[in-house]
């Protein structure tokens, strides 16, 4: 019972913070918005036992990657959006046909009878995770590091001022 | 003891979330943070499944999907800024031409 109703506080907060980075205007309430997602996601992995997830959910995602939205946010500037016209065809059907979807696939789950989930149905220790990170999944761990090592590289080349790439011979001349 | 369909059912209205903010948003940062919250709740299905399967790479799975968001998150950025310093807006409707 207790699992329930704390998986459904987490579940709020989440929708809550989701729905709020939908209505926010200014880009630094929907990162902030999503910071908030991500932790009540961290509470969800915590409810299934996936500790260290958890504690990467908050360390890399909540951290680090919103950290860095919220820099480039506050260096470009970025003021409140435009409002703009939304077509009336996607108002017309597109919200109807996505609710009835929607509503669908929710109804099939529900009644798919997949069984239930117990708190803490599979724990995930360090050191399981570990073990198959450095063991099963050795390959595409290291194929990881090779896109990570690419991606500082290309942000660096992609972030980096025009004239700041040019030679500094020119200046002296 | 909470139904698998409810975490399901929930990573879906995440991946709902921002799938409409993907649309609808005019600003790039905010677009981009739709497509994080679409990859938090995929996650999320991901931890349910390896509960639900008892097996434990889903959540290695999740650390995968997190390294690829985290290079996805520095080289997207590092776009933004110098689509903003190109074109002095974020409007993605603004931004209609790949040359300058």
């Amino acid at each position: 019972m207790l699992h329930l109703i704390l998986f459904l506080a987490f579940g709020a907060v989440c929708v809550a913070g989701a729905v709020n980075l939908l209505a926010q205007r200014h880009p630094i309430n929907s990162a902030l918005s999503l910071v908030v997602v991500m932790g009540a996601l961290a509470g969800e992995y915590l409810l299934l036992g996936a500790e260290f997830l958890g504690a990467i959910q908050v360390i890399v995602y909540a951290g680090a990657i919103m950290v860095v939205f919220v820099f480039v946010i506050m260096l470009l500037n970025a003021g409140e959006e435009e409002r703009t016209k939304g077509s009336r065809v996607a108002l017309l059907f597109g919200v109807p046909g996505m609710l009835t979807g929607s509503l669908l696939i929710a109804w099939v789950l529900m009644h798919s009878g997949m069984g239930s989930i117990e708190v803490g149905a599979l724990p995930g220790p360090p050191k399981a995770i570990a073990r198959l990170l450095f063991h099963d999944f050795l390959l595409p761990f290291e194929v990881t590091s090779v896109l990570v090592l690419i991606a500082i590289m290309g942000a660096v080349v992609l972030a980096a001022r025009p004239e700041a790439a040019q030679p500094k011979q020119e200046e002296e001349n | 003891m909470v139904p698998l369909s409810y975490y399901l059912v929930l990573s879906g209205i995440l991946f709902a979330c921002g799938v409409t903010g993907f649309l609808i948003k005019r600003n790039l940062i905010t677009i981009f943070m739709s497509i994080e919250l679409m990859l938090n709740g995929v996650n999320l299905s991901f931890v349910a499944f390896a509960a639900h399967w008892q097996k434990l790479s889903g959540q290695v799975f999740v650390f995968f999907v997190m390294v690829v968001a985290a290079a996805e998150a520095a080289v997207g950025l590092a776009i933004i800024i110098s689509v903003f310093r190109t074109r002095q807006t974020l409007n993605v409707d603004q931004v209609n031409l790949l040359k300058l």
